[in-house]
């Protein structure tokens, strides 16, 4: 059953990869990308890492790709002259991508699993009487403190950076002021006046 | 014996725990369609009531075949796809609308130890399904090939990431005095929680405000009104579900309600103590618990069906404002409280992996 099921989330997970960079819509790839990142939680799952798993589609499927899909499907892009424009660089993006399965393969020849690495009994699974999710958190909340801390940084810088890039200030536009709104009163807005006949009234 | 231990005696491990699910997913799914009929019907007739009129009463005793009626008509039409429609997205959309909301009760404990499956990160799974909620109508909006489809897929997008952020929040208030992620755990830290006697997060000062403001999220979420911005009939026509019909559109039609459903019963679960009877008096858990949970359901639907009838639909922004500049700093606020509450308290002491 754990077989089947492995191999049905890593086939998925590898064809809605490949589907990714085949699709010819940038919709359609987003919405394969949505299901490899699925699929992967469904790994994550197999693993025994339910928390990261849910996490995983929280955070990718329920947040990031929806974004992604909000900005493709704005895009107006013409296929034709992407494919062309793929087609001059496609020299140089071989040498590139020659290069990186080169390194990745002498790196992966001469590694082999816990070896450089400090194995520390976190890595050896939750106490008993604990979840996964208890686990991860007294990890990182304790003996992982800085490096989390450090990131939950890079984050904020990152965001930061993101809001001064986009935040400008537009002029001519009407903006609701509720404060001003509810401000209002009467007196300041309604002016009642007697009009004689035949007559209009000065306001 | 337990009810699957039964069918794996009979059929052995693979196919018995098989049927054994399928039948549990089916006692559980069926019920929760015949809910959303009674809910459409229920929904009609509450507003029909505060509007001073009859509502539906043709079709059955009081009208109550209303709703089946209507889904027969939806059945024998005929299924139209735009001419410029993207096929297979715009058909794969409804399908996730409804299967989402259906899978989404797998966690919901109906009474103690009635639940299909006690995963102990239910509350996670329930916000990962939810979120994914949103697939649905961003595709129908893009297949559709409308604007006016997509404009309402935009809406909606944006809108249901703006409030997840907020309702995270809440939740992990929630989170924190109970200290687990399992729903039944949830349920069973409300027992008595609030001076020994009071069943229910809602009862807890620190958490009443959360209770109000998931309330307001569950009805973005929804896309009930006030929010029904994705909709908005009078800008939009019907958003993004003008291009379908028949039973694709009836997809979207119940799973909506089955969302609807499941917040109504995701908050008693939250914050009214679930199955728990409002009181921790010994004479009161004569009802059964399946007994409180529904008719708690059943109570905040009718909440749900009241701010449809008398709330006027925000404007857009009033919408982004609401989620951004109020709820998310008021909900990130109140976690920093509540934790500090709980961190002075003691609260945490006794939790494992505490160092």
């Amino acid at each position: 059953m754990a077989a089947f099921a492995f191999y049905l989330f890593a086939g998925l997970l590898l064809t809605s990869g490949l589907m990714v960079i085949t699709a010819k819509n940038p919709v359609h790839s987003v919405l394969w990308l949505i299901l490899a990142f699925f699929n992967a939680a469904g790994l994550f799952i197999l693993l025994g890492a339910e928390f990261l798993a849910m996490l995983l589609v929280i955070v990718y499927v329920g947040a990031v790709a929806v974004l992604f899909l909000f900005v493709v499907m704005m895009l107006d892009i013409d296929f034709k002259a992407l494919q062309r424009g793929a087609l001059q660089n496609l020299p140089l993006g071989l040498a590139v991508s020659g290069v990186i399965l080169a390194e990745v393969l002498l790196v992966a020849s001469g590694w082999t699993a816990g070896q450089g690495v400090i194995v520390h009994e976190a890595l050896a699974g939750p106490p008993p009487g604990m979840t996964n999710t208890q686990w991860i958190g007294s990890q990182l909340y304790t003996r992982y403190f800085f490096v989390f801390s450090m990131s939950g940084l890079i984050l904020l810088a990152a965001m930061i950076g993101a809001i001064v890039l986009t935040h400008r200030r537009r002029v001519g536009i009407k903006k609701q002021s509720i404060a001003a709104q509810n401000a209002r009163t009467p007196g300041g807005t309604v002016a009642v006046g007697k009009a004689a006949i035949g007559q209009g009234v000065e306001l | 014996m337990t009810y699957t231990g039964w069918f794996v005696e009979q059929f052995g491990a693979g196919l018995g725990w098989f049927l054994a699910n399928l039948t549990l997913i089916l006692a559980i799914a069926f019920p929760v369609m015949v809910g959303v009929a009674l809910a459409v019907y229920a929904d009609r007739k509450i507003w029909a009531a505060m509007q001073m009129r009859r509502g539906p009463n043709v079709v059955g005793p009081f009208g109550i075949l209303q709703t089946f009626a209507d889904a027969a008509k939806l059945f024998l039409k005929e299924t139209i796809i735009p001419a410029g429609a993207s096929t297979g997205v715009f058909l794969l959309a409804p399908m996730i609308s409804f299967t989402l909301a259906l899978v989404v009760w797998a966690v919901m404990p109906f009474d103690a130890g009635l639940v299909l499956a006690d995963l102990n990160v239910g509350l996670l799974y329930i916000f990962a399904v939810s979120s994914m909620g949103v697939y649905g109508i961003i595709m129908s909006g893009w297949a559709s090939n409308s604007k006016y489809a997509f404009l309402g897929g935009l809406r909606s997008a944006a809108q249901m990431v703006s409030y997840e952020v907020s309702m995270g929040f809440i939740l992990v208030a929630v989170m924190m005095y109970a200290q687990s992620l399992n729903l039944s755990d949830i349920v069973l830290a409300q027992k008595g929680n609030v001076l020994g006697i009071l069943n229910g997060n809602i009862f807890n000062p620190l958490l009443f405000p959360m209770g109000i403001m998931f309330f307001i999220t569950a009805l973005a979420e929804t896309n009930r009104p006030p929010f029904d911005l994705p909709e908005a009939e009078a800008e939009l026509v019907a958003g993004y579900q003008v291009e379908y019909s028949s039973m694709s559109f009836a997809l979207f039609f119940l799973g909506e309600y089955a969302n609807i459903l499941f917040m109504c019963a995701l908050i008693p679960t939250l914050f009214l103590g679930g199955w728990l009877p409002p009181l921790d008096l010994p004479f009161l858990y004569a009802i059964p618990g399946f007994v409180w949970f529904l008719s708690k359901m059943a109570f905040l639907f009718f909440l749900f069906a009241w701010v449809k009838a008398t709330v006027p639909r925000y404007r857009y922004d009033q919408l982004m404002r609401l989620g951004w500049k109020v709820f998310l700093p008021l909900s990130l606020f109140w976690v920093v409280v509540v934790s500090g509450w709980l961190m002075f308290t003691g609260h945490f002491a006794a939790a494992p992996g505490v160092m």
